[in-house]
């Protein structure tokens, strides 16, 4: 009976607890609308751009809402998730399959809210950081959507399976993790900071893919952009950690990755962040690069799953050349090296530099350095592009050649010659990876 | 007049000749000009600068006035050493020194028919393929020659008034041993002119050789400008006001266009003109940017922005095309050969195998994209190319300009690679590049239009070597003999045939096997349901039959507990041209004595095959070394062969390298459709041998005096079947589908 | 504008900064000697050297090589290493079509300036970037070695 009390009481607290959490959610301000300095476009804005096209760009919009070889913002993009597979919508003005009978109010609760017109919405959505932005910046994004040409092009339904077909459901969800408010300026810091803080998250929501996600897919708050897998790629530490983040990278090395997809002897930007850079931080002006390079700065030092320690002078390097390869540690199985010296040194080059592009460089690569190999995996699989002021750089795919076991072998060879590390990828994991999401 | 000495074309100054000066007639008429203006070759214009004082006795020789032999080949040189041949061929019969001959290529004619492929098709056809032009050349270019040998030698004993068996020629000068007269060639070319042409002279004894099948072979004529950059391909061809077309292909095979914006293509600086290619039964069509840059011509095809009519396209993919075939093969089929009654079932204590092998389309992949220059001026058209199929491609064009053939040249420029690519029975990319001419003059442009195919153009756009399914069944006694052999291959055939009929290439090497079976039936299905575009690769049916053939020798051999060899042996016993090969295959390669094992668990294992092809016999045995992780690298090959008289041996051992080197990448190349598009697009997904993947090897021909057969193509059919032997003997797993990879399981 | 040597001559260009060099190379420069294969770096038929350095100009832009100095198989003769692998090339007997020869030649001398006296394991490294779809590569391997051999010796 004393058992039975207690454990009554422990229930009754839990639900005591809940209530006040959900009643605290539902109640708690949104907090004011942030403004320009802080938000809005940038203030170097150039002539030939509008605020809405701006500000379309900074938040990213085009990359999910576009499919591959598809009209930008006509939707249609498939999401593959655990539980099924959802689609990005159509963004154009059409008024049948897009934006074009939305009332102001309805758009801002979708992105704000998480609410669209069939209900709520899946934080595949980056609402959750999304709801930081201001109403006038969202405004400005539904007026430059508008102006595009109209596509009708419905969009495919969700194939979601029981329970998480219920769209209702994702009204819990948002009970229990998201926290519906405004972005904030912090008062001590500079407006610089302050611009940063909103592009790197209400705009730019960089912590939706770099911040690990907990048990119910919601992002951990005390791992801050400390790491994570997201599509089957490596979203790496970008906290200020100086072993696992980007602490020791050089201010020039951050303008560089952030505004044209690669950091001189650090790494280029590859798969889903070679999406980002092309739609979107390319064409960031210089101000606001530099605001976002002051935050992350300063963001807390997180030292995530502290795979990837990156060695910018590795022996095998150091020892190359244009030509040929220093001496490699021995191998027992000449294969990774053999492919490499074939499909891959052409570009690449032996000492890492790159041959005819500096993208083609490997040496200081987060992903060469990543004994797990998971993006390089991938990159080796589907190859990569990235389009930066209309110069497509591009790594073909090699996995409609490369058997599991090829891609396992030059993944680890690429590991051992590039980040002196002992390389850890199977031809199972490779199996894996070949049968989940492309991104 | 000034001979542009940095750029070197084989079709130099080759001008068109006569019918009496093809049949032998001399003539005051002379044909060879060694003059270029501006290093471009025009035949009609050189016609009247013909030098006046050269010998050209027929349509094959010319000697100028310096002394210096030209051989006019009407052959391509893509690669396997053909003008060299024939040069040799030339300088032995009229003893000159290599040194004084060159060789240059015909135009497209039908007196330059090849004799060989003219007995195949029971009609005249200039082309070259099938590794027939040796063995075509073999009596027509020595008796060309020794025939002008033989008027020289006239002239000369008329001049001295002694009896030509009275002379002798070194080094192209007659010498009369008895009074110590000599006179050099050039000296005789007037008199000999006026002379009859003698008919049954008398060819070189094999004894009095002196180049041909001398141990380090003739040094290759086309060697030295392909190491300095000047060998002229077609690729590098050029006319004044030349412009340079890229073509957009459409992304479904037979899709046409249905309209095309070709606004922002040519708002491209640069872009001179947008021509819509119209595709038919024969080619892809499409949308072409033309501009005087490549890469500009390039940027103008990627901003076109095309709306595909995909109605009439392919919309299937390889798997529904395997699969229709995979049906027929388990039905009966056209017999292309039956002989004694086929056994169901096995003996007491006997073996039956059965499989299925599947493999893919393949594409030629050669390194230099298909190409052609078309220069369309009022009622004539010069065509450039590295000509494979002359007079087909010449017809063709004359057909769509609604010219007569005469009003088509066509200038035959080195090839770079073709492997069967150039010599298209629908004349392709030359219907493509002619059509675009076509249509760009009638809209109002006048220029030579040069079409360049990307990479991905041609593994696209281009004809596959046919994907097959075969089904083999054989049967074998409780001692290992093979008793019966049904073998069932499905595919589409090489050329166009009457519903019903056998298309012998489809089955070639299952046909006429080289072993001895008592009982065999070979049937073939040529379904014309996908309308995917085939045509012969580098020896042809050889290539999917040769991979069924000689791993279904090996599966029986391991099945009943018999060395491949000595298996492959005892059903020689009727065809000893092959069993010499393999007994040399197997001396040469210590066959009986196994390999050494490799380190750290790495395997090593021989696998043997043979195959005859275009008359001649190959044998490989390659040594392959498998490691843990499954990858797998070939050590060494050590080859035999009998392909008659080896005019060139030095030719002939780099043609087996080369040839087992194109076979061994069917291990990993196959081209896959998918919703009617070819998946594959460069060599990132069509991969080709590379110098690290390449064995060590040991050739070694039989000495032989027959008449010379083919070399191009017979080293390619054992390649991969070899490779694939030893692998197995290793795993223990058959290996019935191609491509295999670059690694296999290893248990 | 764009300026840079080519075999030893000035070169100037104002066109579009992006084209790759082997277009410049082939297209306005008249030199034809340097192939294209595939446009994607993986054949090394358009290999040239850039400040002595081994590149495949079908991804190389042509602004990428301001200030630079290109050399290409046109005068690889004038080099003692170039005439040498010619000559290994020649006597070796090693083209068959020949298409892709320009951009071997071009990576053997690259591989013979950075090491004079390279192993098979060097010039699977150097070479394998190269595809030769006649399959020369044993001919090319001996060539190499050949001229590593006559270069010995002329040391």
């Amino acid at each position: 009976m004393k058992f039975r009390k207690l454990a009554g009481g422990a229930v009754a607290i839990v639900v005591i607890v809940a209530v006040a959490f959900v009643a605290y959610r539902l109640l708690k301000p949104e907090g004011p609308e942030p403004t320009p300095p802080i938000a809005g476009a940038a203030q170097d804005l150039p002539d030939d751009m509008s605020r809405g096209e701006y500000l379309t760009k900074a938040a990213d919009c085009a990359a999910c809402h576009t499919e591959k070889g598809g009209t930008p913002f006509a939707g249609g993009r498939p999401f593959q998730l655990p539980f099924g597979t959802i689609y990005a919508t159509n963004l154009t003005p059409d008024e049948e399959t897009g934006i074009g009978k939305w009332s102001d109010e309805a758009f801002v609760a979708a992105v704000r809210e998480g609410v669209g017109s069939e209900g709520h919405l899946y934080p595949a959505m980056p609402y959750t950081s999304y709801t930081g932005m201001s109403r006038d910046d969202i405004l400005a994004i539904k007026a430059y959507l508008e102006s595009l040409p109209p596509v009708n092009q419905p969009t495919p339904e969700n194939s979601l399976s029981f329970p998480f077909n219920q769209r209702w459901g994702m009204a819990f969800w948002n009970l229990a993790f998201f926290d519906e408010t405004r972005f904030t300026p912090d008062s001590d810091q500079s407006d610089a900071w302050n611009r940063g803080a909103y592009l790197a998250g209400p705009l730019g929501h960089c912590g939706e893919c770099h911040t690990p996600r907990n048990i119910g897919f919601a992002m951990q708050s005390h791992d801050y952009l400390a790491g994570t897998e997201v599509q089957g790629w490596k979203a790496y530490n970008t906290t200020s950690d100086s072993l696992y983040g980007i602490g020791s990278w050089s201010d020039d090395q951050l303008r560089g990755y952030l505004s044209r997809g690669h950091a001189p002897g650090r790494s280029s930007a590859s798969g889903p962040m070679a999406e980002v850079v092309e739609y979107s931080l390319q064409h960031l002006t210089d101000g606001d690069i530099d605001a976002l390079i002051a935050y992350l700065r300063s963001v807390e030092p997180e030292q995530g799953d502290r795979n990837v320690t990156v060695n910018v002078t590795p022996a095998a390097v150091e020892a190359s050349n244009a030509v040929l390869p220093g001496d490699d540690a021995p191998v027992e199985d000449p294969h990774g090296r053999r492919l490499f010296e074939g499909d891959c040194a052409g570009c690449h080059q032996w000492n890492g530099i790159g041959r005819q592009t500096e993208y083609a460089s490997l040496g200081g690569s987060s992903s060469v350095n990543d004994p797990t190999g998971t993006a390089l995996i991938q990159v080796l699989l589907r190859g990569t592009s990235i389009e930066i002021d209309g110069v497509t750089q591009r790594m073909p795919g090699f996995g409609g050649v490369y058997s599991d076991t090829d891609i396992a072998a030059v993944a680890n060879y690429v590991l051992a010659h590039f980040g002196d590390k002992e390389g850890t990828v199977t031809a199972d994991e490779v199996a894996e990876r070949r049968a989940g999401p492309a991104h | 007049m000034k001979r542009n000495s940095t750029r070197h074309e084989p079709h130099d100054g080759f001008v068109g000749l006569s019918r009496r000066q093809f049949l032998g007639g001399m003539g005051a008429a002379l044909t060879l000009a060694v003059s270029l203006k501006s290093g471009i070759a025009n035949a009609a214009s050189l016609a009247s600068e013909a030098a006046a004082d050269a010998f050209a006795p027929n349509a094959f020789i010319r000697i100028d006035e310096a002394g210096k032999v030209t051989v006019v080949s009407s052959y391509l040189e893509m690669g396997q050493g053909t003008f060299t041949g024939l040069a040799t061929l030339a300088a032995e019969e009229l003893d000159v020194p290599m040194r004084d001959v060159s060789v240059v290529g015909s135009p497209a004619d039908l007196r330059y028919a090849n004799p060989i492929l003219e007995a195949v098709f029971g009609r005249p056809v200039q082309g070259t393929g099938g590794s027939t032009a040796m063995a075509g050349a073999w009596n027509q270019m020595r008796e060309a020659a020794a025939t002008a040998r033989q008027m020289l030698v006239n002239a000369a004993a008329r001049r001295w008034q002694v009896e030509p068996a009275s002379l002798s020629v070194t080094d192209g000068v007659v010498v009369h041993e008895a009074s110590g007269q000599r006179i050099a060639y050039r000296d005789l070319l007037a008199d000999a002119a006026e002379l009859p042409v003698p008919e049954n002279v008398q060819l070189k004894s094999p004894d009095d050789f002196r180049l041909i099948g001398a141990e380090q072979g003739t040094p290759r004529v086309d060697v030295p400008a392909k190491t300095n950059g000047s060998a002229i391909f077609t690729q590098d061809k050029k006319l004044p006001g030349m412009l340079v077309a890229v073509i957009a292909h459409p992304p479904k095979l037979w899709g046409k266009v249905q309209s095309v914006d070709s606004s922002q293509a040519e708002a491209i600086p640069g872009v001179v003109a947008v021509v819509e290619v119209p595709g038919d039964d024969k080619i892809q069509g499409g949308v072409a940017v033309l501009a005087h840059n490549t890469w500009v011509a390039r940027q103008g095809r990627g901003a076109l922005k095309i709306t595909w009519d995909d109605s009439q396209a392919l919309t299937v993919g390889s798997e529904a095309i395997l699969s229709a075939f995979r049906d027929l093969a388990e039905q009966p089929g056209i017999v292309a050969e039956a002989r004694g009654t086929l056994l169901d079932d096995a003996p007491e204590g006997g073996t039956v195998i059965e499989a299925v092998y599947e493999q893919p389309y393949l594409a030629h992949s050669a390194m230099e994209p298909m190409n052609c220059l078309v220069d369309l001026q009022g009622d004539r058209c010069d065509i450039y190319n590295g000509e494979q199929w002359h007079t087909g491609d010449q017809s063709a064009a004359a057909e769509i300009l609604g010219f007569e053939t005469e009003q088509v040249s066509i200038h035959q420029l080195y090839a770079g690679g073709s492997f069967g690519r150039r010599a298209n029975a629908r004349s392709d990319y030359v219907r493509e590049a002619v059509t675009l001419a076509r249509t760009a003059r009638d809209q109002g442009i006048e220029a030579p239009i040069k079409l360049v195919w990307m990479r991905e153009d041609d593994m696209r756009a281009t004809q596959y070597r046919p994907l097959t399914v075969q089904k083999s069944r054989m049967v074998l006694d409780d001692a290992g003999k093979l008793l019966s052999w049904h073998w069932r291959i499905v595919g589409q055939s090489f050329m166009e045939m009457p519903e019903g009929a056998v298309d012998d290439s489809l089955v070639e090497g299952a046909k006429e096997m080289d072993y001895d079976v008592p009982n065999l039936r070979v049937e073939q299905h040529n379904p014309t349901t996908f309308p995917v575009p085939v045509v012969w690769l580098r020896s042809v049916g050889h290539t999917h039959t040769a991979f069924v053939g000689e791993t279904q020798i090996d599966e029986a051999a391991r099945a009943t507990g018999q060395d491949p060899y000595q298996f492959r042996r005892s059903m020689l016993g009727n065809n000893p041209r092959a069993l010499a090969v393999l007994d040399l295959v197997a001396e040469k390669s210590n066959w009986d004595t196994p390999l050494p094992e490799g380190e750290n668990g790495e395997r090593r294992h021989r696998g043997m095959a043979l195959r005859t092809s275009f008359g001649t016999v190959v044998a490989h045995v390659a040594e392959v070394t498998l490691h843990t992780d499954g990858s797998y690298v070939v050590d060494r090959v050590v080859t035999a062969i009998d392909c008659g008289v080896a005019i060139n041996p030095d030719v002939i051992r780099a043609q087996m390298e080369g040839g087992f080197g194109f076979g061994l990448s069917f291990l990993r190349q196959g081209i896959v459709f998918e919703a009617g598009s070819v998946v594959q697009s460069n060599f990132n997904d069509y991969p080709v041998m590379r110098m690290n993947a390449t064995p060590q090897f040991d050739v070694h021909i039989v000495p032989s005096s027959n008449a010379p057969s083919g070399v191009g193509e017979p080293g390619v059919p054992p390649a991969a079947p070899a490779v694939a032997n030893a692998l197995a003997a290793m795993t223990g797993h058959a290996y019935h589908s191609l491509p295999l990879g670059g690694s296999v399981a290893t248990s | 504008m764009i300026t840079f040597t080519v075999n030893g001559s000035s070169h100037a260009f104002d066109g579009d900064p992006n084209m790759p060099l082997l277009w410049y190379l082939r297209d306005e420069a008249d030199l034809t000697g340097t192939k294209f294969g595939c446009g994607i770096a993986m054949c090394g038929a358009c290999t040239v050297h850039i400040d002595g350095r081994p590149v495949r100009s079908c991804l190389t832009p042509v602004a990428s090589v301001d200030g630079r100095s290109v050399e290409t198989i046109e005068t690889a003769e004038n080099h003692p290493i170039g005439k040498l692998v010619q000559q290994a090339w020649v006597e070796g007997q090693v083209p068959q079509c020949g298409y892709c020869q320009s951009g071997q030649i071009m990576s053997a001398v690259a591989l013979l300036k950075t090491k004079p006296s390279p192993t098979d394991d060097d010039i699977d490294a150097a070479m394998s970037g190269n595809i030769c779809r006649c399959a020369t590569y044993p001919r090319i391997r001996a060539a190499i070695h050949s001229a590593a051999e006559k270069l010995a010796y002329e040391a």
